[in-house]
């Protein structure tokens, strides 16, 4: 096992973040056996919600962690190092609505401004204003694809796998934004005095 | 039993500012005390500048992540601002107060400085810094004695864990221009660099026109820190882009060289520094403690062109981690505690996993 604490995102992460825990040897019994333990002396694994991932990095209070990349690009302002691209959970931030005619295209020509529901309030702002276009970012905390089909945002800004719940509620692509995938991070205090610890993982990560 | 605490919240201060009250400060004031006791006897005089000064003063040097953030309008209409930092004023002050003076000049510094940061625990945006600048003392020579006086200001404040990371500023422009590699595709590399993304580092890197071997030795650099070791083993020009580091390192008495770890990928995000770099770190705390450099340039925006070199610490930072050393366990595990810290002398920590033993 390592001394390093290690930050480890529950959700759609989690296990694609446990097999490459197993693969570096380190034991995820424990975490696989217990859903509702967050820290495993043992292992030195905490888990968390990814979005509290880079909280806890930043802080030191975990020497390193994996999350996607669309948290950290939502908050960019986090001083961690991003060490490596972990090749899993690969999923795409997109602007999507409702299928048929383009409502936000419509809302940005007649009334100046489109409605943009999303759980990345700064991810949409910086791409909307990257774009030179006008929005009104309304934050919700779950279920997005809601918003467009209530009429409360004529688009949404979301990640998306395979498509599928886009499908099933109607909505179509019409933006790309970036490509997400899991991301190893580190406190940079960590990175320095816990160099040699750190090291062999990535070295491990590479030789896969 | 939990008491249920009612109080009325009269005034608010600005965020990221905060009162201190006696029991902080008496500890406060003890470090401090102790801080100057020790910039005194290495000959550094102690000065203070205005908290305010003509915004055209900051505008000389390259500050990118330390511009000024706080701004108010005199009687005349000049813009003034909160100083983000004392190494500015210390040479202008340098250059107008001390014009005519033979150097060596030697000062330091307990003062607070101004920056408009995301407020957090040790991150204030007013916030009291201790610090030194050596001027007109060139090269090694100059890093070594402020490497050394560095050390011996973490030891007077009583830290017993902390690390200096030491980098060269120079370093990766220097490679960069000897590979040919563009002034655009420079400035991506070095602003990947400083925000710590090795993924866009490695990105960046990858569509440089370079060969293979070049390509590697810019990434390895950019992930190198260790032991003076990690400064030979190179040929060519990138062999003699350490050479700085390695006048720096033979220059150093043992028991600060102990506490130094070299590192090519160790670039500051402020514009002025233009060879050594420093960077403080304590195992007991996740954040840098503070930080410093050669400045050979920035005094010449004053008109009086002499090579220099100094360091701040964050007063608030230096008492977070000392009270995190006093109160740490002996069993922890990450950076809350110091055991997990690779000190001087300790064979690395790197075995793999399955090496087995919990260190």
């Amino acid at each position: 096992m390592t001394s390093l604490r290690i930050a480890v995102p529950r959700g759609a992460l989690f296990s694609g973040t446990l097999d490459l825990l197993d693969r570096l040897g380190i034991d995820t019994a424990e975490v696989r056996e217990n859903d509702r333990k967050l820290l495993f002396g043992e292992s030195g694994i905490v888990t968390m919600r990814p979005s509290d991932v880079p909280t806890y990095v930043e802080a030191g209070a975990a020497d390193i962690g994996i999350t996607g990349k669309d948290v950290l690009m939502e908050q960019s302002e986090r001083e961690v190092y991003e060490l490596v691209d972990l090749d899993f959970g690969r999923c795409r931030m997109v602007l999507a609505g409702v299928a048929g005619e383009d409502r936000a295209a419509e809302a940005l020509r007649r009334l100046g401004v489109v409605r943009i529901a999303t759980k990345y309030p700064r991810i949409a702002a910086r791409h909307f204003l990257q774009t030179g276009r006008q929005a009104e970012i309304v934050e919700v905390k779950g279920s997005v694809e809601l918003a467009p089909l209530t009429g409360l945002a004529e688009a949404i800004v979301d990640i998306v796998a395979t498509g599928t719940t886009l499908r099933e509620n109607g909505l179509v692509v019409r933006e790309e934004i970036a490509d997400c995938s899991a991301r190893l991070i580190a406190n940079p205090v960590a990175h320095k005095l816990r160099a040699n610890a750190i090291d062999a993982i990535l070295e491990r990560i590479h030789a896969m | 039993v939990a008491s249920r605490l009612t109080f009325t919240v009269v005034e608010r201060i600005p965020s990221g500012t905060r009162d201190v009250l006696p029991d902080e400060m008496r500890e406060l004031r003890a470090m401090t005390d102790r801080i100057r006791e020790v910039f005194g006897a290495a000959g550094f005089g102690e000065v203070y500048t205005p908290a305010l000064e003509y915004e055209q003063t900051f505008a000389r040097a390259n500050l990118a992540g330390a511009r000024p953030a706080y701004r108010v309008f005199d009687e005349h209409g000049s813009v003034l601002v909160l100083r983000p930092d004392m190494t500015v004023p210390i040479a202008r002050l340098v250059a107008t107060r001390y014009a005519q003076s033979e150097p060596p000049l030697r000062f330091s510094y307990i003062a607070h400085a101004y920056r408009g940061i995301r407020p957090q625990r040790g991150q204030s945006r007013e916030f009291l810094q201790a610090g030194v600048e050596l001027i007109g003392s060139p090269g090694a020579d100059g890093t070594a004695e402020v490497l050394a006086l560095l050390c011996a200001t973490l030891d007077a404040a009583g830290l017993a864990n902390y690390r200096v990371g030491l980098g060269d500023a120079s370093l990766y422009p220097s490679l960069l221009e000897a590979l040919d590699v563009p002034a655009s595709g420079r400035e991506l590399i070095l602003t990947e660099l400083a925000a710590g993304d090795f993924v866009g580092l490695d990105r960046a890197v990858g569509q440089l026109a370079v060969s293979d071997p070049d390509r590697d030795l810019l990434l390895r650099l950019a992930r190198t820190r260790g032991g003076p070791e990690i400064l030979e083993g190179l040929t060519g020009a990138p062999y003699e882009a350490l050479g700085g580091m390695r006048d720096v390192h033979r220059l150093l008495a043992p028991e600060v060289a102990d506490r130094i770890i070299f590192d090519t990928g160790l670039v500051r995000n402020l514009g002025y520094y233009t060879g050594a770099v420093f960077q403080v770190y304590d195992p007991a705390y996740g954040v840098p403690l503070g930080s410093g450099g050669r400045y050979d340039e920035l005094l010449g925006e004053f008109g009086r062109p002499l090579p220099a070199v100094g360091f701040a610490l964050n007063v608030e930072r230096l008492h977070i981690a000392l009270t995190a050393e006093e109160g740490e366990s002996p069993d922890g595990d990450s950076l809350g505690s110091s055991a997990g810290a690779e000190l001087p002398g300790t064979p690395p920590d790197g075995e793999l996993p399955d090496a087995g033993g919990h260190r």
